[in-house]
Order: C-alpha cells, then sequence, then structure tokens
C-alpha cells in the first residue's frame, strides 16, 4: 500500500458518511412523499385484514395480533428491498447519477454498502412507525417491554436482508425489464412470507410450507412473532436469527458482486 | 480571475513529485463478448502540468482509456498511473487525486446545482467551510452563480456541462480528465470553457481531454496522441504532427510574366527548385483543386490574353517561407514578377484524416 494508506482509509470513512449524508438529505426534503410511499400499503393491510374481516367477524380474536408483527416485518423488508433497488436500476441504466459516488475515494463496494445502510434506515423508520399506527387502527398491540431488544434486533435483520436482496435485484435487473421482475418476485414473496399467517400453522399444507421456508421474510416474520406473541406456536427465534444472517450473508456477497460488475466495466 | 486551491491533505500526501502525471504502457481492455479490442495496446506519459489531446473518430477507444484511467474500466492488461499511483492497485488513492468530466452528464438531479458542487467536495472530504466557499468561487467563475438555487433538472445542456467542469475542480485534483469537453457548446461557452482548462494548467493541473474537434486540440493542447481502432497513430505537438504529413505545406503564386513566356516553362522551372516536390497550375477564378497531393498535376491552363497572368500551386517538402527568395529570384531572371503569394500550412484535419482515413466508423 502506498505511505497514505491510513489517511486513504480515514477518507474513506469521511467519504462514506457524505454518502450516507446525501441520501438523508435528499430524503429529508421528501419527507411526505416517503413516509406516504411506506406507510399506506401495510396501513390498510392492517385495516382490513385486521380490523374490517375481524369487526365482521371472519377473522378470529386474535388474528389482528398474529398480522401486525407479520405487517411490520414486511413494511421492515419491503421497504428496505425497494429503497435499493429502485434507485440502482435507474442509476445504472438511465441517469448514471451515482457515478459521481462511485468516483468518491472510498472501495467501490462500500457504496453499495452505503446503499444497504440507507435503505436499512429508512425501513427501520417505517417498521417503528407501524407500532403506533397498529395501535391506532387495532387499538392494541402485544408487546412486553422486555422483548424491545429482540424485536428491534429481528427488525434489522430484516431490514438488512430485504436491502440485500434489492442489491442482488437492483443490479442483476435492467430497467426494461424491472417491472416484468418486479411483479414477478414482489407479489410471491409478499404472499409466501407468513406474514398473514404463522409458519408452523401450515403443517397441514405441508407443500407451501416448504415454499414459505424458502423465502427470508417468514424468518422475519416469525422472529417478531416469537417475540410479540410468545405463546402462539413459531419457529425459535435462534432458528429465525440464524437463518437471517446466513441470507444477508449470501445475498450481499451476491449483491456486491453484482454491483461491482455493472460499476466496473 | 485565477482559482488555485489548495489540494486536500489527503491528496497530498503520497505524491510522487517528479514523475509524470500520467503514464500509460501496453494498456489493452477487451469488454466482454466483444471480438476486439476496444484498447489495444496503448502506451504514453503525460507530463506534469501538460494539456493532453486524444483524438480519434468515435470507437476508437477514447473514452475506454480515460475509464481505465479513471478507474472505472478494469484494464485487461497492461499498467495505468496517475499521480503516481497505479490505478489498479490503489483505485481508492488514484480518485483522490483526478477528477473527470464524463461524456454524459451525470448530475445529480435530486440536488440543487451548488448542491451538487458542495457534495462532491463532501465525499472527497473538503472541510464544510471549504467546501462552501469553493463552491461559491467556482459558481461565480463559471458564471452560473445566478442559476446557483436550481435544481440541476432545470439546466440546458451547455450549463449542465460547465458544471461538471465547475464539480470536477472542487476537489483541487491534481489530473483532470475531460471527455469531449465542448461538445454541445456555443462558441462563447466553449472559448470559455478553454479559457478554464488553461487556468487550471496555469495552476498546476494536469489536463487529459478527448475531443473530434480539430480545432480544439491544435490550439489548447500540448500534445495530441491520435487513435483509432485502440492504437495511438501518432503522438506529437501538433506542430510536429502537421510537419510530418509529407508534401502538405504548400505556396500559391500569382505570377505576371512577360507576354512571349509559355507558362509550360515557368512551371518546369519552378518544379526544378529544390524543396518543390510538385507544381500545378491553377485557374484564376477558382482558388485551386486544394486538397491532398498525390495525383498528376492537371493539364496546365490555357495561355492567357496580356498582361499574361499565371496561378500555380507549390507542393513543398520544406518551409515554405525559405522558398520565396529563390522562386522571387527565379522569375525575375525570366522577366516576370510575382504579383500575390500566399502560404499553406496543413491542418491537423489533414493529419487525422491522412491517418485515420475517410470511412464513417
Ligand atoms: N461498456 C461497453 N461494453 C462493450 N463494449 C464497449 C463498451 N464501451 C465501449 N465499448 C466499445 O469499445 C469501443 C471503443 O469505445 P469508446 O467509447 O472507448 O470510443 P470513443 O473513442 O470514446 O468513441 P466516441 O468518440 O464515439 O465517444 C467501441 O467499439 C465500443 O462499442
Ligand atoms: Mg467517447
Amino acid at each position: 500500500m502506498p505511505s497514505g494508506s491510513d489517511r486513504s482509509g480515514a477518507g474513506a470513512v469521511r467519504a462514506f458518511g457524505a454518502l450516507l449524508w446525501r441520501d438523508v438529505f435528499v430524503t429529508g426534503r421528501e419527507l411526505v412523499a416517503f413516509l406516504a410511499q411506506v406507510i399506506l400499503q401495510p396501513l390498510f393491510l392492517l385495516f382490513v385484514f385486521g380490523k374490517v374481516l375481524g369487526d365482521l367477524g371472519y377473522t378470529q380474536d386474535n388474528f389482528a395480533q398474529v398480522l401486525l408483527p407479520g405487517v411490520i416485518a414486511f413494511t421492515a423488508f419491503l421497504t428496505a428491498l425497494q429503497n435499493v433497488a429502485f434507485p440502482l436500476v435507474i442509476d445504472f441504466s438511465y441517469t448514471k447519477e451515482i457515478e459521481d459516488r462511485l468516483m468518491a475515494p472510498l472501495p467501490t463496494s462500500m457504496v453499495a454498502v452505503e446503499k444497504v445502510v440507507f435503505a436499512t434506515l429508512r425501513a427501520l423508520i417505517a417498521a417503528v412507525l407501524m407500532f403506533p399506527l397498529g395501535y391506532w387502527v387495532l387499538g392494541e398491540v402485544s408487546i412486553t417491554w422486555a422483548a424491545v431488544p429482540a424485536v428491534a434486533m429481528f427488525l434489522v435483520l430484516g431490514a438488512l436482508v430485504g436491502a440485500a436482496v434489492g442489491l442482488t435485484l437492483g443490479t442483476l435487473v435492467t430497467a426494461s425489464k424491472i417491472n416484468l421482475v418486479f411483479a414477478i418476485v414482489l407479489t410471491p414473496l409478499l404472499f409466501t412470507g407468513s406474514t398473514q399467517f404463522p409458519w408452523v400453522s401450515l403443517d397441514d399444507l405441508r407443500w407451501f410450507q416448504v415454499i414459505c421456508a424458502v423465502n427470508p421474510l417468514t424468518y422475519v416474520s416469525e422472529g417478531m412473532r416469537a417475540e410479540m406473541l410468545p405463546s402462539l406456536d413459531h419457529i425459535p427465534a435462534w432458528v429465525s436469527g440464524l437463518a437471517l444472517l446466513g441470507y444477508l450473508v449470501v445475498f450481499m456477497a451476491i449483491g456486491i458482486k453484482g454491483f461491482l460488475r455493472r460499476a466496473i466495466d | 480571475m485565477t482559482r488555485a486551491f489548495p489540494a486536500t491533505s489527503a491528496t497530498s500526501v503520497t505524491a510522487t513529485d517528479g514523475g509524470p502525471a500520467v503514464e500509460v504502457r501496453d494498456l489493452v481492455k477487451r469488454y466482454p463478448k466483444r471480438p476486439v479490442n476496444a484498447v489495444d495496446g496503448i502506451s504514453f506519459t503525460v507530463g506534469r502540468g501538460e494539456i493532453f489531446g486524444l483524438l480519434g473518430p468515435n470507437g476508437a477507444g477514447k473514452t475506454t482509456t480515460i475509464g481505465v484511467l479513471t478507474t472505472r474500466v478494469k484494464a485487461t492488461s497492461g499498467s495505468a498511473n496517475v499521480g503516481g499511483v497505479d490505478v489498479v492497485a490503489h483505485p481508492v488513492a488514484a480518485r483522490a487525486r483526478l477528477a473527470v468530466v464524463p461524456q454524459r452528464v451525470n448530475l445529480d438531479r435530486a440536488l440543487t446545482a451548488r448542491q451538487n458542487l458542495v457534495f462532491h467536495a463532501a465525499y472527497h472530504g473538503v472541510p464544510v467551510a471549504e467546501r462552501n466557499r469553493r463552491a461559491d468561487a467556482v459558481l461565480e467563475q463559471f458564471g452560473l452563480a445566478d442559476r446557483a438555487k436550481d435544481k440541476v433538472d432545470f439546466y440546458s445542456g451547455g450549463m449542465g456541462q460547465r458544471l461538471l467542469i465547475a464539480r470536477a475542480m472542487m476537489h483541487a485534483p491534481e489530473v483532470l480528465f475531460l471527455d469531449e469537453p465542448s461538445t454541445g457548446l456555443d462558441p462563447q461557452a466553449r472559448l470559455f470553457v478553454w479559457d478554464r482548462i488553461r487556468e487550471m494548467r496555469a495552476n498546476g493541473v494536469t489536463i487529459v481531454l478527448t475531443t473530434h474537434d480539430m480545432d480544439e486540440a491544435a490550439t489548447l493542447a500540448d500534445r495530441v496522441g491520435i487513435m483509432d481502432h485502440g492504437t495511438l497513430l501518432a503522438l506529437d505537438t501538433p506542430d510536429a504532427l502537421t510537419r510530418s504529413l509529407p508534401g502538405s505545406t504548400t505556396l500559391d503564386l500569382t505570377i505576371a510574366h512577360a507576354a512571349g513566356d509559355s507558362p509550360a516553362a515557368i512551371i518546369g522551372e519552378l518544379s526544378a527548385v529544390r524543396g518543390v516536390e510538385q507544381v500545378e497550375s491553377v485557374a484564376s477564378d477558382q482558388s485551386g483543386g486544394g486538397g491532398m497531393p498525390g495525383g498528376p498535376p492537371p493539364a496546365p491552363a490555357a495561355p492567357q490574353s496580356a498582361p499574361s497572368e499565371l496561378r500555380v500551386r507549390l507542393y513543398l517538402t520544406s518551409e515554405a517561407a525559405a522558398l520565396i527568395a529563390p522562386v522571387t529570384e527565379l522569375l525575375l531572371g525570366r522577366g516576370a514578377r510575382l504579383t500575390a503569394i500566399s502560404l499553406g500550412e496543413p491542418s491537423l484535419e489533414d493529419v487525422f484524416i491522412s491517418l485515420t482515413g475517410r470511412d464513417l466508423r
């Protein structure tokens, strides 16, 4: 290494901070759009499936509380995924806006990591907002103070894995195929992620249970449920945590590889 | 107004002074799934404080070369150093030393013009107060101060191009790469950009630029490399390049001669003068067959009525000025007189076409 490697190390950290600050700055100015984007979908999901169907008697009493952890998990996971994937596809295919950031004095992979970190931050804000909104729509939220650290850990892990999946998709997919790919990927992801049902209860629907077990979102939902509704049958929290860590490593590796391939010709 | 930003501490630390600013050796780049090399074994160096121009037809490999030098394209083989740093081994350190103005506008459209500048400096670790000061100075310098708060979406193409150059200056790079900096600029803006480039050079910045514009290369660059099909065909100062084109210096003469003298005899004698490669007569009412020598001279024009006037073009192998004296003497000896004279130097464009041909890429 050249004698300035320590300084380039410090420079890289500074550059990383500046990249993050740029994203925070831009989001800060479009806060309303951001909130609308991340909150409306889970809010309606909660309202219709948790409140309306419950009040009409189509669902069991505790279904709303089964649904809420799943919806929060889904919010964290999908917000992170979309916030990495969409901007990347557009940046790499059309605007090339990211090029100036790729020319910053930090390793190119760190630009990808910054995208993941920032998307995770956005996703966490969205997920945390779901707690008061859930309380507002459903009238109660099943959680104890003791469970908060573990819940927070699952939210962070879930958002990170979602962002890593977004990095993989965003660098693999070309702009002309983005709509197709998202239609093919997002809908199954949403409905096989055990957000609307506990995974363990699928014992009688074995093939579907197996499919759901492949979806990383399942482990976020199950992890959240394990902490918020411990009385309900669930995948052990440590299994969910390990599964998420595994997915994080795999998708980050594929995603960063894809990012480097797109960033450097 | 000149502006020398002090180099940021991070960039000055490992700079190896003395060596060339850019050093490229046997550089090869083949893009995946391509049958031929986009850059096919080029070598050159650029001295510190030099303006180096890369000239070449579309697809010659100019942008690819700049891409490798700016760490955006991975070289297939060969080496490239910028500011004494190996761009392949230490891309991060290299990025701190260089700046690039890309061929395509890639401004951050979520930001205003000024924010584009300030954030760019922030990525490069320029302290807050300093980056604000520089942003204001550069906006002023590039005539964009009154549009500083506009979103860059609302910028015209030329303004965007100026802002790209302004942005590149924000972190005080040692070496600045400009990929077709004046494409899309009006004549005023083009001259303006040339001035800025010279100014940066005066402040010690090394400049590497690509262009299709012969004027730009000839007036701006200290040395020019002509590229085609990924190879460097020629590399020298614009002057030396044009001089290297044989027989392309011309001397146009208008001669008033005695009514009895024959134009063919005069032409014959002129052809014998040392340094004259060939002589062709030019019809009086047109500016001449022009273009490149090589074909047989056209038949001498029909003799004209008195006062007899003859126009000829001499293709020279030596400098035109040196031939004026012997030619004048020769004509006086025949009782003829020179009534007009004009020197023709070949242009860089002649060199370019003679090296790269006329085929469209
Ligand atoms: N990303 C890429 N993938 C594959 N081939 C590429 C890529 N970029 C450039 N090429 C090819 O490499 C060759 C050189 O291209 P390059 O952009 O370097 O030319 P250039 O001299 O900059 O041309 P221009 O004057 O048109 O900008 C061309 O044949 C081009 O098609
Ligand atoms: Mg080009």
